[in-house]
């Protein structure tokens, strides 16, 4: 009990860490709030009258719809975000201080990806108060807002822990950075900013089974219509998939660089 | 029981052997120097002492725990200052320390407590609130030795703790390792600094390519070379004359020029005065004389064959391998 407690309070002491690591270096926080910003209020403006396309779902305005997109967005660039402060926290011999104290590794991972979370839930968090702000409706109310704001901070969780994989297993940061775009296509390849029955093929094939899509579904119907039972499990599925991954490829990764230094 | 104890150690990176069967013990409360030049193997040796890299062969034990079977316990045990201060520039020393003393299960109370110690015991406190990435070499060396220091460990590894640090800041953390080690603290100390390990080390081991060559105390590493000699220096055409007297008293060794005689002596010091004498009784005049005494890299050019030191400081010059 008492490692546990002990365990606990590391995790939080990193994660502290790792939030502070973010907010102190400007080019880590920009991907994560700044630009998805910019793009939202880009698309936003530029693109409104795609709501009046046939087969576009009911929506109060597009600034609803593109709230989950946008968070989606911010959520993946906070994952990558962790991954390359992980990656510069080994090139610079800073995790050789984490791997010498006397608690279990897995607590380091996981402390970096308790920042990751805390910067998700700061997303979801951010993006709601600008989507009320500029007029955009809740439809399922503070339910809705709170499962949006935990399938956000779980996903960017996830994510963080593909990046903190990576991390481990290449120990550059600038291999981590270069993944940077591809989160990207990874989103313009789901329904995260365009409904997937409007695309086209193969971009749509792609994103009906992108697990991303169904995550960004389940972000999505509680903010523009009620809460959906079976969207709701298909976004907590995907997530759930990528933890997995996230933890086999972490674990395999930390072993590989407590084998080889 | 020993502090650390090594048996036949060995690590291969793919078919390169950097560490090849390590044979080592230190006692409780002792610096023990690590001598060898880069990539002699001192740093994946520590690095596998500190659980941070499995051994390929051989075994070793850190405070009486199995650096393979007992990782945790070791780490418990020991505190790391690893090569080129490993220092996030964002954080604040003090958040440093803080953190360090979660790391080592310290309550926050007490965390808070060693970590303003330590800050005042290493001259930082008046800068702990400042960001690292500010602070000057030597400062994130203490302050990297602060934080090795919060939980008090019973081993301490410092891998080359002043590599790249002025004089000033040198000595500054030469006084600080020898004040932990009056305290009992037990210290590992690799360097290529042949002055540091002589210094600070109670006993010496020199690795080169992945082996130890040599190990003992500074003093009887450097006795087993050979006495220490004198050199001087002479006025012209004096030479053969300073020579016929100075056979009498020790063995010649090769001059290094036509002015210059060196000969051995087995008392040091306490032989100056005769060999003053000699050559004054026989009117040989004299412009410079030096006591040389054998170095740690005399004794690694003679385990080796090669300098580990590129440039000699001039106190502890040229005397030759088989002297």
């Amino acid at each position: 009990m008492n490692s546990l407690r002990v365990n606990a309070r590391v995790i939080r002491a990193l994660g502290m860490r790792s939030i502070r690591q973010t907010f102190r270096r400007p080019q880590l926080m920009a991907p994560i709030l700044v630009f998805p910003t910019l793009l939202l209020a880009v698309q936003t403006g530029g693109a409104g009258g795609a709501v009046d396309l046939p087969g576009f779902p009911p929506v109060q305005g597009f600034l609803q719809f593109m709230l989950a997109g946008a968070m989606m967005q911010s959520l993946m660039l906070a994952g990558n975000s962790g991954g390359i402060a992980f990656a510069v926290d080994i090139e610079m011999g800073f995790t050789d201080r984490l791997f010498a104290a006397p608690v279990p590794r897995y607590t380091i991972v996981l402390g970096r990806l308790a920042g990751v979370a805390a910067l998700g839930f700061l997303s979801a968090v951010w993006f709601f108060a600008i989507g009320l702000a500029f007029g955009a409706e809740v439809h399922s109310g503070v339910a809705g807002v709170l499962i949006a704001v935990f399938l956000v901070t779980a996903t960017a969780t996830a994510v963080g822990g593909i990046g903190a994989a990576i991390a481990l297993r290449t120990g550059s940061a600038s291999v981590v950075q270069g993944l940077f775009p591809l989160v990207l296509v990874v989103l313009f390849l789901s329904s995260a900013f365009f409904p997937v029955d409007l695309m086209v093929q193969p971009a749509k094939a792609i994103a009906e089974y992108n697990p991303f899509s169904f995550i960004v579904e389940g972000v999505r119907t509680p903010i523009i219509a009620e809460v959906d039972a079976t969207d709701l499990l298909e976004a907590l599925l995907a997530i759930a998939g990528i933890v997995v991954l996230g933890l086999v490829l972490s674990a395999r990764a930390l072993r590989h660089r407590l084998r080889t230094g | 029981m020993p502090a650390i104890a090594v048996e036949r150690l060995e690590r291969a990176f793919g078919d390169v052997l950097a560490v090849r069967g390590v044979d080592l013990e230190v006692d409780e409360g002792e610096i023990y120097g690590f001598l060898g030049p880069n990539g002699a193997g001192k740093t994946t040796t520590v690095r596998m002492l500190t659980t941070l890299l499995l051994p390929t062969a051989g075994r070793a034990t850190v405070a009486g725990h199995d650096v393979v079977a007992e990782a945790r316990a070791v780490r418990a045990s020991i505190g790391v200052a690893l090569q080129e201060a490993a220092l996030d520039p964002l954080m604040t020393g003090r958040e440093l320390i803080r953190l360090q003393a979660t790391l080592q299960g310290l309550p926050t109370a007490e965390g808070r407590r060693r970590a303003d110690d330590l800050l005042e015991r290493v001259d930082l406190i008046a800068a702990a609130d400042r960001r690292v990435g500010g602070y000057s070499g030597g400062m994130k060396r203490r302050l990297d030795l602060a934080a090795a220091l919060v939980h008090e460990p019973r081993v301490l590894f410092l891998d080359e703790p002043t590599t790249g640090l002025d004089p000033v800041s040198r000595k500054t953390i030469w006084e600080e390792v020898r004040a932990l080690n009056d305290e009992g603290t037990t210290v590992f100390l690799t360097t290529q600094y042949l002055e540091e390990a002589d210094q600070l080390a109670d006993n010496v081991a020199i690795i080169d390519q992945g082996r130890i060559v040599a190990e003992g105390t500074p003093d009887a590493l450097k006795a087993e070379i050979g006495n220490p000699h004198v050199q001087l220096q002479l006025a012209d055409g004096s030479v053969d004359a300073a020579e016929r007297v100075l056979a009498e008293i020790g063995k010649l060794l090769p001059p290094s020029d036509g002015r210059t005689v060196l000969v051995e002596v087995e008392n040091g010091a306490a032989d100056i005065p005769r060999v003053v004498r000699a050559l004054d009784d026989a009117g040989v005049g004299v412009e410079a004389l030096e006591l040389v005494r054998p170095t740690l890299d005399d004794v690694f050019v003679a385990t080796t064959g090669h300098h580990l030191e590129k440039k000699q400081v001039p106190t502890t010059s040229s005397a030759p391998a088989n002297a």
